[in-house]
């Protein structure tokens, strides 16, 4: 199979068999900006730049934000959000390798966050303690993960993208009805409430002066474990999409019997890439019970998580993995701030009936979801697609 | 010989699923809950049919799967509240005509809505999306979003209540096995629009065509049909259907909020796979099947009852990979 990995078709995007992927990715194409010349840079984005200045420049703005996020937006709240979209950040990149980069869609990615926070979350609340547990707890989410979007994939991902689709979301309510009865285990409803390691505790203070003004505790580390975790998964997975393996899924995204025809096997290469992404969920999970010190179903398995990870790739751009930072961004600010926005306009027009109910301050997700299908309809390559065409 | 009968055994299999879960049931619960749970799962069957049809058909003829088929079923759902509110005088008089006058009219008029919003609907959203799986599949998840939000704006956050007309409040009783007023109401709606398509289906003109759509759609166009304004038919009565679905359901379960077609389209998908995309009566044998195997298990091993169907799924599907009554097979 290694052999067969370099004889990688080009992207044939002559074929307009499959009109519905977008036909973004790969800028190995285009000229090399600002990041290309410098080699050590290029070689960590895997030869896979966002794009000319303009882009590179905004994709560095929000590194920088995120690598100084406890020190410039101070604040317990502040830094959930930051936490949030760093996990969001993993969990659509992973979802783009299936959706983006080979045309498959899933509804049982939550499933499979939900499998790694429930990993470290039953561990945790079951008495173990220490990074041990967590390390156990981890790799007990991304086995199981692995082996279910495996058993899966073999089953029916030789069948159409639809019946895939509605398979799997039959799969991930199942997981979320057994997450909900299974009070022994999961504790039901109510979800799990544990105890972190202690370096991530709010009490736990290494030095004795604040840095910046920003006195350094548990949820600082926390978060910057969580943000180190999602760059090195995110240019992980840059370099997967970047690699022979990766051109495949983008052939099978385009034209799956020209792929099959040329000799690559393509369920295989679908179930490798459903349980790679499948791993990479369960990682973020992992993560998400970590910084909350909580797990519930509907935390991390309900069905409009999946629809923010909808949103998030959509709005940031299928097939361009960079997309996923833009989409967790957006969506994740708009979920925090959208509201107060609403509030204000709600207030300005709070005598007409109709009009102040479509703009209540719980109705962000209606105008997100009017967005999305705008998004769908005129700009199918998501925002950063758009940019990065634009050139 | 053995070979003929073999294959025989082979067609007739799926067939013979029902009536055997059926018979099995009967030695587990006893005679009394047996009725009782049969009728119930045959008019849970009947109502999930009403939501499963259109989607079946609407993906038969034009491989569109509406995800926002749910809307629909939600529309159709509150329509009834905003119907049956102004009638309140005729639902709770304890007259059977009025009553169910008072369920016909809701009936009509949640069809009404939930088709003319379904026609708005494939101009605007599905008529952009032909042929093109992904996109469907994100815009049409989009949609449910905005009509679901939509429907709160009108109608509000919170879940409203829709008590039974007076006289379908009961039960009756059926030898020693009590049966509810409603669910026989329900049983005959079901089977009264399942007979009514069928008979359109394979005695009209239309319904030749549409079959034929569903069979070979090319050939029916090269025939000097018109099969997009056939298709926008069968999707303005695929989700007058979903919406007569979602005020028969509503009106079952007393409460109407905006997630009661989101807790249906798990199981219409369900019964859709199950029965092979696309095939009417293998949706309604799949129906049939999810009602009853969800009220069986719901007595047994009531924690097992919300997965079971999820489990029945998995089984036929491996043992028919493409559903039970696949299309183009007979």
């Amino acid at each position: 199979m290694a052999g067969q990995l370099h004889k990688v078709p080009e992207q044939p995007s002559d074929q307009a068999t499959v009109a519905s992927a977008p036909v973004a990715s790969s800028s190995k194409l285009g000229g090399g900006g600002t990041l290309r010349r410098i080699s050590w840079l290029s070689w960590i984005v895997s030869d896979d730049p966002p794009g000319r200045l303009l882009l590179n420049a905004i994709v560095l703005l929000i590194l920088a934000a995120f690598v100084f996020a406890p020190f410039l937006f101070p604040g317990a709240k502040a830094l959930g959000v930051a936490s949030r979209i760093c996990i969001f950040v993993i969990l659509v990149a992973s979802y783009d390798l299936m959706l983006g980069y080979t045309g498959i869609v899933s509804f049982a990615h939550t499933m499979f966050f939900g499998i790694g926070a429930y990993g470290v979350a039953i561990l945790l609340a079951k008495g173990w303690v220490g990074w041990g547990a967590v390390i156990l707890g981890v790799a007990a989410g991304a086995g199981v993960s692995l082996v279910l979007a495996a058993a899966i994939g073999l089953l029916s991902l030789r069948l159409r993208t639809i019946f895939f689709s509605m398979i799997t979301l039959a799969v991930a309510s199942f997981a979320q009805i057994l997450a909900q009865q299974w009070r022994s285990l999961t504790g039901g409803e109510d979800g799990l409430t544990f105890s972190v390691p202690a370096i991530l505790l709010p009490s736990f203070r290494p030095l004795s002066h604040p840095v910046l003004g920003v006195t350094i505790n548990g949820p600082v580390i926390a978060y910057y474990l969580t943000f180190l975790v999602a760059l090195l998964l995110f240019l992980v997975m840059l370099r997967i999409v970047n690699s022979p393996f990766g051109r495949v899924l983008q052939a099978i995204r385009e034209n799956e019997f020209r792929v099959e025809a040329m000799g690559y096997q393509v369920v295989a290469y679908r179930t490798m890439v459903s349980a790679l992404s499948a791993v990479m969920a369960a990682l973020a999970g992992a993560l998400m019970a970590l910084v909350l010190g909580y797990n519930g179903p509907d935390t991390t398995l309900s069905f409009s998580l999946m629809i923010d990870i909808l949103l998030m790739i959509v709005i940031g751009g299928m097939g361009t993995m960079y997309g996923a930072i833009v989409g967790a961004v957006l969506v994740v600010l708009a979920e925090y701030y959208l509201q107060n926005i609403l509030g204000a306009i709600n207030g300005a027009i709070a005598g007409t009936p109709l009009l102040s109910a479509l703009f209540h301050p719980d109705r962000w997700l209606l105008w997100l979801g009017v967005l999305f299908v705008l998004i769908v309809t005129f700009f199918p390559q998501g925002l950063f697609g758009w940019l990065r065409q634009r050139r | 010989m053995s070979r003929e009968w073999l294959d025989r055994l082979q067609r007739w299999a799926p067939y013979a699923v029902t009536p055997l879960i059926v018979l099995a049931a009967l030695p587990a619960m006893g005679l009394t809950a047996w009725v009782t749970l049969t009728v119930a799962g045959l008019t849970m069957g009947m109502m999930l049919f009403l939501v499963a049809s259109g989607l079946t058909l609407i993906f038969g003829l034009m491989e569109v799967l509406n995800f926002a088929h749910a809307a629909f079923v939600t529309v159709g759902a509150f329509v009834t509240v905003s119907v049956l509110g102004p009638l309140v005088g005729w639902t709770t008089e304890p007259s059977l005509p009025l009553n169910l006058l008072a369920l016909l009219l809701a009936l009509a008029a949640a069809a009404a809505a939930s088709g003319a919003l379904g026609f708005v609907f494939e101009r605007i959203i599905i008529r952009q999306v032909y042929g093109a799986p992904l996109r469907q599949i994100l815009i049409t998840i989009g949609a449910l979003t905005v009509i679901e939000q939509l429907v709160i704006v009108i109608w509000g956050p919170e879940a409203i209540a829709l008590p039974k007309p007076a006289t379908l409040r009961g039960s009756v009783f059926l030898g020693a096995s009590p049966i509810e007023t409603y669910r026989l109401v329900a049983l005959f709606v079901g089977l009264a629009v399942a007979a009514a398509m069928q008979l359109i289906l394979t005695r009209t003109r239309i319904g030749l065509v549409v079959r034929a759509g569903v069979e070979d759609r090319e050939m029916v166009q090269s025939l000097g049909y018109h099969i997009r304004r056939v298709f926008v038919g069968v999707f303005v009565a695929g989700t007058a259907l979903a919406g007569m679905g979602g005020m028969m359901w509503a009106q079952y379960q007393t409460l109407v909020s905006s997630q009661i077609g989101d807790s249906m389209l798990i199981l219409v998908f369900i019964i859709v796979i199950i029965g092979g995309l696309g095939s009417v009566g293998g949706c309604f044998i799949g129906a049939i099947l999810v009602g009853l195997t969800s009220n069986y298990v719901g007595f047994l091993a009531p924690t097992l009852a919300l997965g079971s169907n999820i489990l029945l799924m998995a089984l036929v599907l491996l043992w028919r990979p493409r559903g039970l009554f696949p299309i183009g097979e007979q």
